[in-house]
């Protein structure tokens, strides 16, 4: 909602600052309230350390290099995972929406892959791939691979029948018909996939990497687990939260810039 | 104060001007005759037109001539097949039997229709959206100057800028007249153009269609259920009945014509007649 008031083209690529501020308000009370009840004893550390621990912790795996090279490893392999898997249901969604054959030969198949949650494959995975990138790579992009499929798809088939007419009419071309008509129609709806995308990428990866990894956020909690060092534990729990909001904040940005012709877009 | 000051111009000038200046029209008037010689209107003839969907016979032979440059109005009840011989007309669906010909060879660029619906692209700029009625053309060094023309004939070149959602039903479809109207089409086919607008709106839309047309010269058939607006802008009122023209109703009222004129009400009410006492019969 906040985003939505904000938007105003030229100054919404800079963060709007009224709402930059106030976005952070209620975190940041959540981890005021935190730390005191740590520091008073009324939860007790064993359960969940104090923010101060978290932010200890951070601070020597950052001086050992070991936290920046997992998130760069989690990052890694989300934005590659993202990319095949987007890249491919992108292609089987504008296939689908715009050629009737191809709707029929694929979409039945597809639509019944879809059924199987993407997850249940990990033990197959781990047997086909071991536990080496390309099963992680494969999850994600599983994973990813069904919203943006599904929302390109229905994203090509709602555009308007009456534009794609008027575009015959004023006699547009096969390519500046899609240009011009089809893929800034079906825009919104795959904004919404890559959102949707977004959110399975990391639960993907997460789930992945605890399993099945050796590197990476997911195993560095695993790690931290076994030796009982809750603090990590918390602290990679906060940086996939603080990942995810990043993602979804660049595609926000995103969506603003290539929609600022859509109404919800618009100064008031 | 304007005008004085155009016809004092170098004649080269004049012409090119006048053709878009509002103000101009005692110029404009006095060149009426060359400037439809050059352009405009293609005369029109339909003979034995049939069209069904399924069962549904919906066009039963129409024959028609349409001379070049003429107003056309077409009214009849809902589902007489109104639009049906429009998009015929326009070529948007394929003809049963029958044919439909301009007299000569025509390129896509002179049949333009406009719709109920303005049908504007909403991800592009208004400028940007009437370039898109250049068809072919939309890629030459002038598309520009003559969509920005075209904004200023329909009196919205303040809003050359605009996404279409800002804008209001009636300036919308000004710009979807101003799309219709850049290619300098040689017959405009409306689809109840302004079925979805106020009374008000209407009132300033017919307006603007009747000046855009004296001022172009192209034919023009407009489809409404509006029997007021018919004989308001029409040369000639055609009833369509049972997939057949009924009537043929001439309106000779001089223009600029008087609304609500004795003249005007009178054939506006033979023709109202005509079309209810046909839904009696049915
Ligand atoms: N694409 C189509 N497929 C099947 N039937 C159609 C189609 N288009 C029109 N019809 C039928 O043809 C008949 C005439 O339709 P048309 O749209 O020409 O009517 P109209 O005179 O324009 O009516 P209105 O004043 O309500 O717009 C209707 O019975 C309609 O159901
Ligand atoms: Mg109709």
């Amino acid at each position: 909602m906040s985003l939505i008031d904000s938007i105003s083209l030229p100054r919404s690529i800079r963060l709007p600052r009224a709402d930059g501020l106030i976005q952070w308000i209620v975190p940041l009370a959540i981890i005021a309230v935190w730390q005191v009840a740590s520091v008073t004893g009324f939860v007790p550390t064993r359960v969940l350390p104090a923010p101060s621990d978290v932010v200890l912790a951070g601070w020597k795996l950052l001086v050992s290099g070991e936290l920046v090279r997992n998130i760069w490893v989690s990052f890694w392999r989300a934005s590659v995972g993202f990319l095949i898997g987007g890249s491919i249901g992108f292609a089987f969604g504008l296939a689908n929406g715009l050629s009737q054959l191809s709707a029929r030969l694929t979409d039945t198949t597809l639509q019944m892959v879809r059924n199987v949650p993407h997850l249940a494959l990990i033990p197959l995975v781990i047997l086909r791939f071991g536990i080496d990138e390309s099963a992680k790579l494969f999850l994600v992009a599983l994973g990813v691979f069904f919203p943006i499929y599904l929302n390109t798809l229905h994203g090509i088939r709602t555009v308007d029948p009456q534009l794609i007419e008027m575009g015959r009419i004023y006699g547009m071309t096969d390519g500046e018909l899609f240009r011009r008509v089809i893929f800034p129609g079906a825009l919104p709806s795959i904004f919404v996939g890559i959102r949707f995308a977004l959110g399975i990428m990391w639960l993907t990866l997460i789930v992945a990497e605890t399993i099945a990894a050796s590197s990476g956020l997911g195993y560095m909690a695993m790690q931290a687990r076994e030796f009982m060092l809750i603090d990590v534990v918390v602290l990679s729990i906060l940086i996939y939260a603080l990942l995810g909001k990043l993602a979804d904040s660049a595609s926000r940005v995103l969506e603003r810039l290539t929609l600022s012709w859509h109404p919800a877009f618009q100064k008031r | 104060m304007q005008t004085a000051l155009r016809t004092s111009l170098p004649e080269t000038e004049l012409a090119g001007r006048a053709t878009f200046a509002p103000h101009a029209r005692v110029v404009r008037e006095e060149r009426q005759e060359e400037h439809r010689v050059q352009a405009s209107g293609l005369p029109l003839s339909i003979r034995g037109l049939r069209k069904s969907f399924g069962d549904n016979e919906v066009l039963r032979g129409i024959d028609l001539h349409i001379p070049a440059g003429q107003f056309v109005a077409i009214v009849g009840k809902s589902g007489c097949g109104k639009s049906t011989l429009l998009r015929l007309i326009a070529g948007l669906d394929k003809i049963d039997a029958g044919s439909i010909s301009f007299g000569q060879e025509i390129q896509p660029e002179d049949i333009r229709v406009m719709f109920q619906e303005p049908r504007l692209l909403p991800w592009a700029r208004v400028l940007a959206n009437v370039e898109v009625g250049l068809g072919r053309d939309r890629a030459s060094s002038d598309a520009h100057a003559r969509a920005e023309k075209a904004l200023i004939e329909v009196g919205l070149a303040d809003k050359r800028d605009q996404w279409p959602s800002v804008l209001s039903g009636g300036q919308k479809q000004r710009v979807a007249l101003g799309r219709a109207l850049v290619s300098r089409p040689r017959v405009l086919a409306f689809d109840e153009p302004l079925g979805a607008l106020d009374a008000l709106t209407r009132i300033s839309m017919q307006r603007l269609l009747e000046r855009v047309w004296r001022d172009q010269g192209f034919t023009a058939i407009l489809v409404t259920h509006d029997v007021s607006e018919a004989v308001a802008l029409a040369d000639r009122v055609l009833v369509i009945e049972e997939g057949r023209i009924a009537h043929d109703v001439t309106v000779n009222a001089a223009r600029p014509r008087q609304r609500g004129s004795a003249e005007l009400a009178g054939l506006e009410g033979s023709i109202l007649s005509h079309l209810l006492s046909a839904d009696d019969r049915t």
